[in-house]
C-alpha cells in the first residue's frame, strides 16, 4: 500500500477548509463568541457532573471552566461563528434519529448472520471504494464513524482526494445507494449541499 | 411501568452483546471479526445503558434525574469514541499488510 504523505494532506485539507470559509469579519467579537460558547459548554458539563448546586462549587465550576476555556480557545471553536455552528448543531440533532434507525436496522441484520447456523455461508466480505464530495473536516469524520456505526461497514481510510475506502460484510450492508444516502444526509446535517 | 421497560430494554441490551460475542467467536477473519465486535457492542451498550437510566429515574428527584444524564452523558461518548476505534484498530490491521478473508466464490471472479 501507498504510504500516506501526512504533510500533503494537512495542507490540502486547510487549503480547502480556508476556500470554504468566509473569512473573520471582527477578530476580537469571534474570539468572544467562540470563548463564550466554550465556557458554557463546559460549564454545563461541570453543573450536571458535579450536581452541587451553591454558589461555592457554582463559582468554582465558573472560575475552571473559564480557565479551561481561555486555555483552549483556539482548538474548541476556533472560527467563532455562531451562525454556522446553530445550522450545524441543528442539522446534527436532525440527522441523529435517522441515524439510531439506520443502526438498529443493520444490527438486526449483523445480528441475524452472528446467530445463523453457518455464517461463513451468508457473508461476502468485500472492500469499496467511493468518492465523497464532502469538504469540511468535521463532514467527513461525521460521515466516516457513521459508517463505522452502521454494523457491516467499517471505514478502512479517508484520503486527501476524498477517496473513502470501506470493508463491507455483505452486499446488503455495504449498498451504495444506501451509502450516497448516507453522504447527502451528512452534506444537508452541515449545510454542503448545494 | 417503568420496570417493564427497563427489563425490555436491558434484555435487547443483552441480545446484542450475546450476538457481539457469538459474532467474535464465529466469523472467519479479523476484519469480519470486527464487524461484530465493534457494532453490535455499541447498540448493546446504548440499549443496557438506557434500561439502567430509566431504572434509576425512579424515585424521581433531581438527584436521580442528574444520574441519569451522566448515563446518557456516557453514551454519547462511547458513540462517537466506539467506531474511532474500531476504524483505528482496521487502520492498523491494513497497515501490518492484513488481507481481508474473501470467500472462494467471491475471489474467482
Amino acid at each position: 500500500m501507498k504510504p500516506i504523505d501526512l504533510e500533503e494532506l494537512s495542507t490540502n485539507r486547510r487549503e480547502i477548509l480556508q476556500a470554504t470559509q468566509p473569512p473573520p469579519k471582527n477578530p476580537y467579537v469571534q474570539k468572544g463568541l467562540s470563548l463564550g460558547i466554550s465556557f458554557l459548554l463546559l460549564f454545563g458539563a461541570w453543573v450536571l457532573l458535579s450536581g452541587k448546586f451553591d454558589a461555592f462549587h457554582l463559582s468554582l465550576g465558573a472560575a475552571s471552566s473559564l480557565f479551561v476555556a481561555w486555555i483552549s480557545r483556539d482548538l474548541l471553536f476556533p472560527s467563532g461563528d455562531v451562525a454556522t455552528l446553530a445550522r450545524s448543531m441543528a442539522g446534527v440533532a436532525a440527522y441523529t434519529p435517522w441515524l439510531l434507525l439506520q443502526i438498529v436496522k443493520s444490527n438486526i441484520h449483523v445480528l441475524r448472520i452472528a446467530f445463523a447456523r453457518n455464517p461463513e455461508r451468508l457473508i461476502h466480505p468485500h472492500i469499496i471504494s467511493m468518492h465523497t464530495k464532502l469538504k469540511g473536516e468535521i463532514p467527513l469524520v461525521t460521515f466516516a464513524n457513521s459508517i463505522t456505526l452502521t454494523p457491516g461497514t467499517i471505514t478502512i481510510q479517508v484520503s486527501a482526494g476524498n477517496e473513502v475506502r470501506i470493508h463491507a460484510l455483505d452486499y446488503t450492508t455495504g449498498d451504495m445507494d444506501a451509502l450516497r444516502e448516507m453522504e447527502s444526509r451528512v452534506a444537508r446535517a452541515f449545510g454542503e449541499s448545494d | 411501568m417503568l420496570d417493564v421497560l427497563t427489563v425490555l430494554l436491558t434484555l435487547g441490551g443483552l441480545v446484542f452483546f450475546a450476538g457481539a460475542t457469538m459474532g467474535i467467536l464465529r466469523f472467519p477473519d479479523f476484519y469480519t471479526r470486527l464487524h461484530a465486535a465493534g457494532k453490535l457492542d455499541t447498540l448493546g451498550a446504548l440499549l443496557t445503558m438506557a434500561g439502567l437510566a430509566v431504572y434509576n429515574l425512579d424515585p424521581f428527584s433531581m438527584a436521580t434525574l442528574l444520574t441519569s444524564l451522566k448515563i446518557g452523558l456516557a453514551v454519547g461518548f462511547i458513540f462517537i469514541a466506539s467506531p474511532t476505534a474500531t476504524h483505528a484498530i482496521v487502520d492498523a490491521g491494513v497497515r501490518a499488510g492484513l488481507r481481508p478473508w474473501v470467500k472462494q466464490e467471491d475471489e474467482q471472479q
